[in-house]
This record gives C-alpha cells, sequence and structure tokens, in this order.
C-alpha cells in the first residue's frame, strides 16, 4: 500500500463525510428541539437535487455563463425553495399532532416522505436525470508518477469547504443570534421558554427551515458532483446521514457534522483496504460499538433523568 | 316495477359485456414501469403495444383481439410476485410477456408455471430463469453465460487487458453476469484482479475507483446497471483511471448517458449486446413505424415486439390457451419474428443468440465494434 492510495482514500471519505454531515444537522436539529426524527428529511435533499437542475436550465436559458455565479445563484433559489418544503412538513405534519402520542408524528412524517417521492416521480418521471458537468477539472496532488497522485476534484473542494463553511454560519446563528438563543431555551425546556415569552411554534419551525436549508447545500453540491439523480436518492442518503447524526450524538451539531465524517472515512477506508462488500456492514457495526461504549454518541450529552 | 327494470338492464350489461369478454385474449406486460429501471419498462410498453396493434390490425387470432394489461413490478422482487398473482388471479390474463430484472423473472415466473400460463421474458439473462424445469418459462433474449462469454473472449484477446477488475451490483443480474465473466477469464488464464460488489443506489463509488487504482486494473468489467454504471464510469474518469469499462445488456439506454453526465464520459465504454435488431432486415418496416410514431426503438422495444409476436403466433397455432401446451408448440416450432426466425430448445432458451460488442461513442450513440481480432 502506498501513501497517495491512503491520502486518496482519505479524500473520499471527507467529501462523501461532508455531504453525510451536512444531511445529519437536520435530523439531529429536529431532534434535539423535539425530540423527534424528521422521516421526511432525506426528501428534502432529494427535491434540492432536481430544483438544481431546474434552476440551473433556467439560468442557462437566460444565457448565463460563469460556473462560480451560476452556482452562487441556484445555492440561493435552491435554499429558499427547499426551506419552503421544510416549513410546510412542519405545518403539514408536526404541528397539528404537537400534544397527540409521540407515535403520531413520526407516521404522519413518514407519509410526507411518501408524498414528496411519489409527487417527484409522477411530475418528473421515473428515469435518472441529469444536468451537464459545469465544474470541471480538480488538482493533482502530492503527483510523484503518472500513477502516484491524489485527485481532487473541484467540485470535490467545493463540497468540503461549503460544508465548512455552511457549519461555522450555523454555529454562529445559534450561539449569536437572538434566535439562535430562543432555539437554544426551546430545546432545554419547551415549556418553560413559552412561559418566558419565547414563541415556540415560531422557533420550531425556523428549526425545520434551517434543517431544509443545510439539506439543500447537500443536494446541490452532491448533484454539482455526482451530475445524475432520481426521486430515490433521498432513501440511501437519509439512512447513512441519521446513522451520522446518531454516531455524532443526535442533539448535537458538531456531532451531526463529526459523526459524517468519521461515517465517510470508515466507509471509504473499508472499501478500500478490506472489502467493499461489507462496507455498510462495517459502518454499521461501528455504530453498534460506538453505542454499547457510549449511548449518547460520540459528542451527544447524556440525557438527564427530569424529577 | 322499476326496481325489476333495473336488475334487467344490469344482467343485459352483464351478459353483453360477458360477450365483449369473449372476444379478447388479455396478455399480461410485466416490467419496471416505474422505479429507478423504467426507462426498460418503457421499451417493453412501447413493443408490446405497437405488436398488439399490428397483430389486431391483421384480423387477431381467429377473430379475438389481443387486450394488454400492465404490471408494474419497480424491479422488485416481492412487488413482482405480488403483480404476478394479480395478473393470473384476478385478471387472467392467457400469457406474459416480462419482467424485466431476472431478480423479478425468477420468483415472478414460479407464479406463472403453477398458474399454467405462458411466460416469455424478452429480457431476463440469468440462467436460473430456464434452468428450473419450468414448463411455461421461456425467453427470446440470449443468457448471461453466453454474454459472459463473449464479455471476457473481447477483454483478453481483443483489448489485451492483463489486469482484469470485476465489479458487480450484488444483485440476480449483475452479479450472475459478473460470475459468468469471471468463469471465462478462467478458461482463458486469466485471475481478475479485483472481485466486489457494490451497493445499488449508491452514487459515491470513489473509495472503490481508488481500490482500482491501487490494484493497477487495465480493464473494468461490470455486471449491472446503468444508474450504478453512469457514476461509477464518471468517477472513473474523474479520478484519471482511462481503463476500459466494459459491460452486458443492462447499460442498453439512453438513460446511460444521463446517469454518467455526458457523452464524454461515456465514450470507449463497450457493452455486449444481442446484433441490433434494427439492422435485421425482417424488422425494417416495423422500426419505420416505431420512427415515425417519434419513438426510436432502442434496447429492448423490438425484443418485446418479437415476444409478442410469438405468443400471438403459438395462440394461432394450437387454438390452446393452456400455458404448457402453448410452451410445447413454442419448443418445437420455428417463429417469423421482427427479429427474424426464432428457434427454442427443451429448456425454452434460444436455440442461438448472437452476442456482440458495442462501444459508446463520442457523440453518445452505441455502435457495434467491427475491427474483430
Amino acid at each position: 500500500m502506498t501513501g497517495h492510495i491512503f491520502a486518496q482514500q482519505a479524500v473520499n471519505g471527507l467529501v462523501l463525510g461532508s455531504v453525510y454531515g451536512l444531511i445529519a444537522v437536520g435530523y439531529t436539529m429536529v431532534y434535539g428541539i423535539i425530540g423527534m426524527i424528521n422521516f421526511a428529511h432525506g426528501e428534502i435533499y432529494m427535491i434540492a437535487a432536481y430544483l438544481t437542475a431546474i434552476f440551473l436550465a433556467g439560468l442557462t436559458l437566460l444565457g448565463l455563463q460563469s460556473p462560480p455565479l451560476a452556482i452562487l445563484l441556484v445555492l440561493a433559489a435552491t435554499i429558499a425553495c427547499t426551506a419552503l418544503y421544510g416549513w410546510s412538513v412542519e405545518r403539514i405534519a408536526y404541528r397539528p399532532l404537537r400534544h397527540a402520542n409521540r407515535l403520531a408524528p413520526l407516521i404522519s412524517a413518514i407519509g410526507i416522505s411518501l408524498i414528496l417521492q411519489n409527487y417527484v416521480r409522477l411530475s418528473q418521471g421515473a428515469r435518472t436525470q441529469g444536468i451537464p458537468s459545469i465544474l470541471d477539472g480538480g488538482f493533482h496532488l502530492f503527483a510523484s508518477g503518472p500513477d502516484a497522485f491524489v485527485r481532487l476534484t473541484h467540485a470535490q473542494l467545493l463540497i468540503v469547504v461549503t460544508a465548512i463553511i455552511s457549519m461555522f454560519l450555523l454555529h454562529f446563528f445559534i450561539a449569536r443570534t437572538a434566535m439562535g438563543r430562543a432555539c437554544r431555551a426551546v430545546q432545554q425546556d419547551r415549556v418553560m421558554a413559552s412561559l418566558l415569552g419565547v414563541n415556540t411554534d415560531r422557533v420550531i419551525a425556523i428549526v425545520f427551515v434551517l434543517g431544509a436549508g443545510m439539506a439543500a447545500v447537500a443536494g446541490v453540491l452532491v448533484t454539482l458532483n455526482y451530475g445524475s439523480f432520481d426521486f430515490f436518492i433521498g432513501f440511501v442518503a437519509g439512512i447513512k446521514a441519521f446513522t451520522a447524526a446518531v454516531l455524532g450524538g443526535i442533539g448535537s451539531l458538531p456531532g451531526a457534522m463529526l459523526g459524517g465524517v468519521v461515517l465517510g472515512l470508515a466507509e471509504s477506508f473499508f472499501s478500500g483496504f478490506v472489502n467493499t462488500d461489507y462496507k455498510d456492514v462495517f459502518a454499521f457495526s461501528l455504530l453498534v460499538l460506538v453505542l454499547i461504549f457510549k449511548p449518547s454518541g460520540l459528542l451527544g450529552v447524556p440525557e438527564v433523568e427530569k424529577v | 316495477m322499476k326496481k325489476w327494470l333495473a336488475y334487467a338492464c344490469t344482467l343485459l350489461a352483464l351478459a353483453l359485456a360477458a360477450r365483449l369478454e369473449a372476444g379478447t385474449i388479455k396478455i399480461g406486460v410485466a416490467g419496471p414501469l416505474s422505479g429507478a429501471q423504467a426507462a426498460f419498462g418503457e421499451q417493453f410498453w412501447r413493443g408490446a403495444e405497437q405488436a398488439a396493434r399490428d397483430i389486431n390490425a391483421a384480423g387477431g387470432i381467429h377473430g379475438d383481439t389481443l387486450e394488454l394489461v400492465k404490471g408494474d413490478d419497480a424491479c422488485e422482487p416481492k412487488q413482482a410476485v405480488a403483480v404476478a398473482n394479480r395478473l393470473v388471479d384476478h385478471e387472467h390474463v392467457t400469457a406474459v410477456l416480462g419482467h424485466f430484472c431476472s431478480s423479478s423473472t425468477i420468483p415472478a415466473f414460479e407464479v406463472y408455471a403453477e398458474g399454467g400460463i405462458l411466460s416469455i421474458t424478452p429480457a431476463s439473462t440469468n440462467p436460473m430463469v430456464t434452468e428450473r424445469g419450468l414448463p411455461t418459462a421461456m425467453r427470446t433474449c440470449g443468457r448471461d453465460d453466453q454474454q459472459g462469454v463473449v464479455g471476457a473472449e473481447f477483454t483478453v484477446k481483443h483489448l489485451k487487458a492483463q489486469r482484469v477488475a470485476v465489479l458487480h451490483d450484488k444483485d440476480t443480474y449483475g452479479q450472475g453476469l459478473a460470475d459468468a465473466m469471471k468463469a471465462h477469464l478462467a478458461t482463458l488464464g486469466r485471475k481478475e484482479v479485483l472481485y466486489e460488489g457494490l451497493t445499488r443506489g449508491e452514487k459515491d463509488f470513489n473509495a472503490l475507483v481508488t481500490k482500482l487504482r491501487s490494484v493497477q486494473a487495465d480493464a473494468v468489467y461490470f455486471g449491472g446497471l446503468h444508474s450504478e454504471a453512469g457514476p461509477l464510469v464518471r468517477q472513473m474518469r474523474e479520478q484519471g483511471l482511462n481503463a476500459p469499462l466494459i459491460s452486458g445488456d443492462g447499460i442498453v439506454s439512453e438513460t446511460f448517458l444521463t446517469s454518467a453526465g455526458g457523452p464524454k464520459y461515456v465514450e470507449g465504454v463497450f457493452m455486449t449486446f444481442g446484433a441490433d435488431p434494427r439492422k435485421i432486415p425482417t424488422g425494417k418496416a416495423v422500426v419505420e413505424k416505431f420512427r415515425q410514431a417519434g419513438y426510436e426503438p432502442e434496447g429492448y422495444t423490438l425484443y418485446s415486439y418479437a415476444t409478442m409476436q410469438s405468443i400471438a403466433a403459438a395462440l394461432t397455432a394450437t387454438k390452446s390457451r393452456d400455458g404448457v401446451k402453448l410452451a410445447n408448440w413454442l419448443k418445437a416450432n420455428p417463429v417469423e419474428t421482427v427479429m427474424g426466425t426464432k428457434r427454442w430448445n427443451a429448456k425454452g432458451d434460444l436455440q442461438t443468440s448472437d452476442y456482440v460488442m458495442y462501444r459508446w461513442t463520442k457523440e453518445g450513440k452505441y455502435e457495434e465494434v467491427a475491427d474483430k481480432p
């Protein structure tokens, strides 16, 4: 085994992990604030992929040539649109069931997930769709021979950089702004927060919107990188991101990102140096091991029994 | 009085319906009409629909018309069995054209065999489809063991590859094809440098591609479908791995181009498929008919057409609706189809199959590899 192969697998894992992390943030935020899993989250990511293609086609029609500008515009438009989807999911599947049995919103979210999936299938067709590659090229790092190099494409670099920037922005929002403070208050004690004048319904809606926004970032980046998507990509991505969120400690923001990167690296290294057939088995075994020794995940805070 | 009249009307309507029923023969068309493989389902449906229309226009089966019933299995084995049961018990079809994915065809054909219904697949190439002694199971395409031989011969003798990596998608079709490739590579004295399965539905195969680089593969064989083959070849090229990718008939669709992200990624991809049915002289008129309707009969469209012709020929000749009788007649008699004369052996496989190698061009089309070694 040579160094460049090892480094290449690290790059592969980091890119994959950044995508997992971005989607995982949505799961972890919703869980942190209402203690429930948002099963429709993977579909939001899938819709973001379709929106990317639609907006990109629209911009091309308008004659926009510059890739960086196009990507920025598409990112902004997609985030805005998926935020609306995130808000609607909360409004339709969660808010009416706020005081119902814990199981009820879970089921309604699965329902929304099926509806979104089939809505896209019927309106956009079941075929694999794609976009022309607008972000070509990349770097050959540590080149020491004709075959010995580490390849980092521009799209991959964009994924990692954007993931880091989005995480910092989100962290800033939660830690430094008034709305972020309200979010933290609702997370700690929803009843108390509402007694002290925090509009909890609004806060929960904001959290869904933020989560959807992060899924949109992931959707745009993945579409730019892999170029193709279909109505079913939300399922696999959702499962993996949820695993990442649990691995990192569900409810914890840095945990989601860390969980994503750990999962991505674990998959890449196992696939690269042991066996691709069993990479998912390895990833989930890792999850089981972590949960045995640290039930709240890598960065999760153990839940204190409230008396 | 009014009530009595209503009853009489209902009875009359029922009687009329029953009479109409007697004049039609229901044929099930089963395949992935939805889901990731829906492109192939569309090819099935287009071919079957056109064939049924042409047969009905030419007088049908002794005056009875063919009526098609859709069955959507989404390439899911469980759904395929449910669809098969519905076609047999609820729709009472006389014969079934389908399914597409071998993993769906294999369990579904057991249902048809139990119901005594003739079932012919235009596309499932896994050997198990006809190897289990089901009296009603047949196909109008080749088998993976034949396809693997052509793939291996080409890789070793034409591409002169020394270090061949064999990948598959862990599905019945894909892994079966990869195994056939591996077996024939062994008889040619080559041991594959890598044999691994990726997961269907995923998009990131970068780790696997890096592994291909680390084992210095100079040719990659992939048993699977276009939805995974596309991203795989794209990531190979992005990581600077220019080894040729060779695959089977699972990527015979324009959708392969979409899932790879454009013609520049698919250039130089090879695949085995039956000799282009669009070039067989007997099919010229039918191909023209498709093109006039604005549809290019690519991939399995004409296979589906030929399958429907075979079903109709058996129905006409035997004047029977019994699946075993129909199948036995087909196994004993040649049928003139849009793809030339077809003959079957006792298993229900075609007596001759003509796999050839195709190459995807930089225009995003596929053409036969002419320069054979």
